[in-house]
């Protein structure tokens, strides 16, 4: 072996065990983290604190799906939040309709999502940064005012009552608090790994090229078109993933969750916790629950204390939470090299 | 072999592209000359797929790729690198590198594996030590310095191992002595890849230095083709491009 063949050998190994170890260290942290979460009513009986954790699992599965459009692929949806609805208005509506299994239930709504995010998706893809934003929007507003006019079908505007029929399966009983809150914790949590491994993949990186340079991606070979589609369909998968935890949560479903607000939100949520990390989302979704949640016990004008907090962000830090912890911790080690 | 059969692109009533035929032998090293708005960078994305031409064929080897998308030509062995850099800017070298491979492999769709790809890293590997990147793989493109972005542009085309390779400006906006380090490089690779070489270029040392075949564009059309000597005492190319100071400098 040469020397140059010895170097090139050194600086190789890491580059593949690296990328293997990073995914055991994911599957740890998320394994750890369930642990913490499904324990949690071990040591508290306040319903409070675990419904809270069930509505982060709902909004944090859609807020980070959102994240892999904006973020990963630089695609801005202002109608992700589509999905989330359909999620919860497919699953409510099998479940009510055809009182099928949970899984299959499950599973049907996923195969409903995809079919409709890959029409839609086909339409939109092709589309540049502010047609796409407005386009996507269009098609919110198209799926929200169906459920609107078709009260035989979707309840109208008083929603999917009568609650959601939740049959045990594999001895999860999905009407007992506690049980949803753990199978809620076990969907945030794969539904994380798996985006995870989405963005970690080759195609995560396909992504990051688009992009940064969509032009330069289609010069190497790649089909912009495609990529940009599967990962919106992709991303819906997971944004309906939320969406049926919310239905299962308030055992309905109901016109707002299809509203342009719910991606509004969705974005907010994305500003607030930022992009550039994946957990990012995650971290902006408890900061806009908690923030919603405390503001509206002291004032009735919440909306004007959450108009304000996003400005802050917005125009004062022009980034997210995570991003700045993220860049400190990226300036802490290369001066931590340098020394 | 890449031949060029009567290729035409207007735009309105711009003949930016008129009727041009050319043979770029396997192997070979052409550069294209020409005074601003000659069309030689219209010529070059005419060949990549990025515009369509009006008529006219792109011959790689026999088969025709005229009109057909960048992906498509890309992967027929065509590669080309930009005037202004055009990078990744948030990837780091070696990220670009491999996920360029990956690209050529098609795997960039691949979803449940991790990044990179173990068979990515030799020819990342490889094209990094050519082109001196090894040291600064783990730079993120955006903070390389101009030069090395150029570099990288051109180690994104070479990592796809593509039999022709064209280079819009591979000097552009670099000073005296670095132009020089960059072109070595550029001849290098002719010399130590084996591959067809088409680069345009504005410095007329370099082009009378370098390159054994020149092609002259001028308002669309070719105006002379052949050996340096021959085009610096070609009168049509002295009155129309060099002027006086070239003409049989050599002499």
């Amino acid at each position: 072996m040469t020397e140059l063949e010895a170097g090139r050998a050194q600086a190789l190994v890491p580059v593949r065990s690296g990328a293997v170890l990073q995914r055991y260290r994911d599957v740890l942290i998320a394994l750890i983290a369930f642990a913490v979460l499904a324990s949690l009513p071990l040591f508290t009986g306040s319903k409070a604190l675990l419904d809270f954790v069930i509505r982060c699992s709902a909004y944090g599965l859609f807020a980070t799906s959102l994240n892999l459009l904006v973020g990963y692929t630089g695609l801005t949806s202002f109608g992700h939040g589509m999905f989330f609805g359909l999620g919860a208005y497919s699953f409510g509506l099998i479940m009510q309709k055809l009182g099928l299994p949970i899984p299959a239930a499950f599973v049907a709504t996923l195969a409903i999502t995809a079919v409709f995010a890959a029409i839609i998706g086909a339409i939109c893809v092709r589309l540049k940064e502010i047609y796409f934003a407005f386009v996507t929007l269009a098609f919110q507003m198209l799926i929200h005012s169906t459920i609107l006019s078709w009260a035989s079908f979707t309840g109208g505007d008083q929603g999917l009552r009568g609650g959601i029929p939740r049959p045990v399966f594999l001895g999860i009983d999905l009407s007992n608090h506690v049980h949803l809150y753990v199978t809620s914790c076990a969907l945030l949590i794969v539904g994380l790994l798996a985006m995870r491994q989405i963005a970690q993949s080759p195609f995560g990186y396909t992504l990051r090229m688009i992009r940064d340079n969509a032009a330069r991606a289609s010069f190497l070979g790649i089909d912009v078109w495609r990529a940009k589609l599967t990962v919106f369909v992709l991303a819906a998968l997971f944004a309906s993933m939320g969406g049926m935890v919310m239905a299962l949560f308030v055992s309905g479903a109901y016109p707002e969750f299809a509203y342009w607000t719910i991606s509004g939100e969705g974005i907010f949520i994305n500003m607030l916790g930022g992009v550039s990390t994946f957990l990012g989302p995650m971290v902006g979704t408890v900061l806009l629950l908690l923030l919603n949640d405390t503001v509206t016990r002291f004032t009735e004008y919440h909306g004007i204390v959450l108009g304000v907090v996003i400005l802050f962000f917005a125009l004062g830090l022009r980034k997210g939470l995570l991003d700045f912890v993220a860049e400190w911790y990226a300036h802490r080690r290369e001066t931590g090299e340098e020394r | 072999m890449l031949e060029i059969r009567n290729l035409a692109k207007s735009f309105g009533g711009v003949k930016a592209t008129n009727d041009v035929s050319l043979d770029f032998p396997d192997g070979s090293l052409t550069a294209v000359i020409g005074p601003n708005g000659a069309g030689k960078s219209t010529f070059f994305n005419l060949i990549t797929g990025a515009l369509k031409p009006d008529s006219g064929q792109v011959l790689l080897d026999g088969i025709d790729l005229a009109g057909r998308s960048p992906p498509e030509i890309v992967r027929h062995g065509i590669g080309r690198a930009f005037q202004v850099a055009s990078i990744f800017k948030s990837l780091t070298v070696q990220e670009t590198m491999l996920a360029a491979v990956s690209a050529d492999q098609r795997t960039s769709a691949v979803l449940h594996k991790r990044f990179p790809l173990p068979e990515t890293r030799d020819r990342a590997e490889h094209v990094m030590e050519l082109l001196g990147l090894a040291s600064k793989r783990h730079r993120t493109a955006a903070i390389l310095s101009h030069g090395d972005q150029k570099l990288l542009d051109i180690a994104l085309a070479l990592v796809l191992e593509p039999k022709v390779l064209l280079l819009d400006e591979p000097t552009a906006g670099m000073g005296p002595e670095e132009r020089w380090r960059m072109i070595d490089k550029v001849r290098e690779l002719w010399e130590t890849q084996k591959i067809t070489v088409v680069f345009i270029e504005h410095d007329m040392d370099i082009v009378f230095k370098i390159a054994p075949k020149i092609v002259v564009l001028c308002y669309g059309r070719i105006l002379a083709t052949g050996t340096p000597d021959e085009i610096r005492n070609d009168s049509a190319v002295i009155d129309a491009y060099l002027g006086t100071e070239y003409a049989g400098a050599a002499a």
